[in-house]
């Protein structure tokens, strides 16, 4: 049994495709595939967006919009919730960044199986159909929020309770399809497809965090196909196996001796891991940006990188700190709770390396930078906020709180996005061949950030005085006091405000590809792979006739000796042009920039 | 030119070896991509049987005698487990088959591969025959989804999901090895070598694996 890696192998003639649908519709090119699930996400979590300023509309200014009933509230939420999480923040991060950067940055001409990657988009975006169909089902989409705990979940009178919850659990179920087989497709070329000299410790980070976040995918998702498999027999079989015996609207249902608490395990056994599906690409892409627009390298690289791969196996222990409240053996909110702090370590370890690279760097703050700094903030915050909510004894009070409420969306919701900003500022002028326009950019960057405080900064505020979520109204209620009311509509005015200034960064896009500036093949001086294609946007195949060979790791910038304040990659040792020895010593910053040009680094600690 | 390769001692070298350019496995993308999916699938069968035995502690109603259940009637014997462990047995000598075919694949012998893998697949389609008896068996006896005469009705649902999902996974096997045995005897893999029957292989003993443990959870507890 002969086994020839596939950087050693004769290279084979490459067919590129032809025809307009074979290369832009049934394309099997990761980078065309990465975009059309960007763009899909993208759509769906516009969708999203609408469904959170309607929410925010209704608590902001009640029984003033009469569309706005208490079911559609609800439906809302619960759509909004779980577009976000699946179907843009999954999708994007992994479908979209992690199909284009992983071939691009580890130096492959693709995915090991193309085709199964094409599947995948076309699977992600059934699952998509079959989601928006449920809006125009009888009863509309499901109502039972994004967790879609059972009983209520399936039981009549909460909304979409026919057709929506059904349509729900069969998208969710096609998604764990098409993730799987990009998650295989990711995961194998990582592992086996890397160019020459390109060791796992030297990839950059961002395919670190992805290839980390798509394992946790691999064995999480499995958790929430086994919950809507046995939601789905328990609907429309007939099953109990999360329907205890229940009365519902005055009629004794056949469901007896199921166990609803077994949902919320298996849920968040899914729903954990899942939000370091999604914030481990983003640690890594945040590593980059930071890096390349700071010109230094990034601090600690070994240690990020033992950082994703602690925290994404700590991720697997930590899930019942969401069910303090649940009923369960209140021991196992002690143990939870121990897991859940233990996992702020490697955290907090990754925030300071990321101020640590920024400390005395030669910042540029390009508005990629500025959504990458602006993700430093508000991760922290929401992080810090997370301490709060880990430990029972104060989980308990605040627990379906606005504080919950205020906590996951700025840890993540806005961090994350604030990254996928920074990514799309960052490496739009590799993928279009066109910049993006900076002053449109500072400007959506700036009421994004500011905006994001206005709008969770108070919830953090109204979650203390023990105002509930999901609410549809408050009505009159003793503790909270009138000027709550106010400053609920002070949030969804601000709210409205930053999604509306969305349409700043969508403009910003379509106008670039009409007549954005032209963008050079490396317009910031990047050293990581993907910045070294031959064409930009890189063709077919990536990397022209021959693949590239890695010498260094992906963070050799301003390093003391070399004359370019960067060295590719793909820069041997010979090729790098040194200033002399002389003028070495006397370089300002020689001495708190360590001098990593003298040996092969990423594999030194 | 790179210091990954160096020998170094202890736990750095453990990294370096795993860490080493090019790639990690000295194994095809395909197997890899098979052991990965199937690491994927054992989570699902995992939870599946984790599942069960929650819902097994939650019921409220009693948990029938699976050694009554699960018997038959033999010259008016009654015989606990008779069918199971005949499945069982079928089973597991479809992993020995398929464990020949492997070999005679690798030694390029295209006709007895053929064959051993098409015997294989006559095994699997042969216990998803007798687990349709058995299903049939259990309706008879008024065993559903959602009631169960004999008890908790979580044991028929259970018992109905689990099976039928592990009987999917066979009856998919069963296709999956015709479809690469007629591409083995037709010469399809002379110039890109046999690692498929060997990965169509690792697949079929996971499912003859999982069934061990479901058999040993639900049959025997």
């Amino acid at each position: 049994m002969t086994h020839i890696a596939i950087a050693d192998q004769p290279e084979e003639e490459l067919h590129e495709p032809s025809s307009f649908v074979t290369k832009y519709i049934w394309s099997q090119d990761h980078k065309v595939i990465a975009i059309q699930y960007s763009i899909t996400a993208i759509f769906v979590g516009l969708v999203a967006l609408v469904l959170s300023g309607l929410m925010r509309l209704q608590l902001g200014f009640p029984d003033s919009f009469s569309f706005i009933d208490p079911s559609a509230y609800l439906q809302f939420v619960t759509m909004h919730g779980m577009i976000m999480v699946i179907y843009l923040l999954t999708a994007l991060f992994l479908g979209g960044f992690g199909n284009y950067l992983i071939p691009l940055m580890i130096g492959a001409r693709d995915m090991v199986f193309p085709y199964l990657n094409m599947l995948s988009y076309w699977v992600y975006l059934l699952a998509v159909i079959v989601l928006m169909a449920s809006f125009f089902v009888p009863g509309g989409p499901t109502g039972a929020g994004w967790t879609l705990y059972p009983p209520q979940a399936i039981l009549e009178g909460t909304p979409g309770a026919g057709g929506g919850i059904l349509l729900m659990l069969i998208s969710l179920a096609i998604f764990i399809v098409a993730f799987t087989m990009g998650g295989l497709n990711y995961v194998t070329t990582v592992l086996q497809a890397r160019t020459k000299g390109m060791t796992l410790m030297r990839m950059p980070l961002s395919v670190w965090g992805i290839f980390i976040a798509t394992i946790l995918g691999l064995l999480a998702f499995p958790a929430l196909l086994v919950s809507a498999i046995m939601m789905l027999l328990d609907m429309t079989v007939g099953t109990s196996f999360f329907m205890p015996a229940i009365v519902s609207l005055g009629e004794q249902l056949d469901y007896s001796g199921g166990s609803p608490i077994l949902f919320q395990h298996l849920f968040w056994f899914f729903g954990h891991p899942e939000v370091y599906i999604v914030a481990l690409p983003a640690f890594g892409i945040v590593s980059d940006v930071l890096s390349v627009h700071a010109r230094k390298n990034i601090f600690g690289y070994r240690m990020m990188v033992w950082a994703i791969v602690i925290i994404g196996g700590l991720s697997f222990i930590v899930w019942a700190h969401h069910m303090y409240v649940s009923g369960m053996n209140p021991y196992f909110g002690f143990f939870f709770a121990t897991t859940t702090l233990i996992i702020a370590v490697p955290t907090a370890l990754k925030v300071y390396n990321w101020v640590l690279t920024l400390w005395r760097g030669n910042i540029h703050l390009t508005t990629a930078m500025l959504f990458a700094i602006g993700f430093i903030f508000t991760f922290t915050h929401g992080g810090l906020t997370g301490l709060f909510l880990g430990n029972v004894v104060i989980d308990l009070p605040l627990s379906d709180t606005y504080f919950v409420v205020a906590h996951f969306h700025m840890v993540m919701g806005v961090s994350p996005i604030m990254v996928l900003f920074a990514a799309i500022y960052h490496w739009f002028p590799k993928i279009t061949g066109k910049h993006l326009h900076t002053g449109l950019g500072k400007a959506h960057f700036w009421v994004t950030f500011l905006g994001t405080y206005a709008i969770y900064l108070p919830m953090h505020y109204l979650g203390f005085l023990g105002v509930p979520r999901r609410y549809y109204a408050m009505g009159s209620t003793e503790f909270v006091p009138d000027s709550a009311q106010d400053l609920n509509a002070s949030i969804t005015v601000s709210a409205l405000i930053v999604g509306v200034a969305q349409l700043i960064f969508i403009y910003n896009v379509i106008r670039s590809l009409r007549k954005g500036e032209k963008a050079e093949s490396n317009p910031w001086g990047a050293a990581s792979l993907e910045w070294q294609t031959p064409d930009t946007p890189p063709k077919h195949g990536n990397w022209g006739p021959a693949l590239p060979v890695v010498y260094r790791w992906a963070y050799d910038y301003s390093v003391p000796t070399a004359k370019q304040d960067f060295i590719p990659q793909n820069m041997s040792e010979e090729e790098v042009e040194r200033v002399d020895d002389s003028e070495t010593s006397s370089t300002e910053g020689g001495e708190d920039v360590k001098n990593i040009g003298d040996e092969p680094v990423g594999d030194n600690p | 030119m790179t210091n990954s390769t160096e020998q170094a001692p202890g736990w750095k070298g453990v990294v370096n070896d795993w860490a080493a350019d090019k790639e990690t496995f000295n194994v095809p993308w395909g197997k890899l991509m098979m052991w990965i999916f199937l690491l994927s699938d054992t989570f699902i069968f995992s939870i599946f049987l984790t599942s069960y035995m929650t819902v097994r502690m939650s019921a409220t109603a009693e948990w029938p005698m699976t050694s009554e259940v699960f018997a038959l009637t033999i010259a008016g014997q009654h015989v606990p487990l008779l069918l199971i462990a005949i499945m069982t047995f079928i089973l597991i000598t479809s992993s020995g088959t398929m464990a020949m075919a492997v070999n005679y694949a690798y030694r390029g012998d295209r006709k007895k591969t053929f064959i051993l893998m098409l015997a294989t697949a006559a095994l699997g389609a042969t216990f998803v025959g007798m687990q349709a008896f058995e299903w049939s068996k259990l309706i008879e006896d008024g065993v559903r989804p959602w009631e169960n005469p004999m008890g908790a009705e979580q044991f028929g649902a259970s018992f109905f999901m689990i099976t039928g999902f592990h009987g999917m996974h066979v009856t998919a096997g069963v296709i999956y090895l015709i479809v690469i045995a007629n591409r083995v005897r037709n010469g399809f893999y002379e110039k890109k070598g046999y690692d498929i029957v060997e990965i169509t292989g690792l697949y079929w003993h996971f499912v003859d694996l999982v069934w061990v443990f479901i058999f040993a959870f639900f049959y025997l507890w």
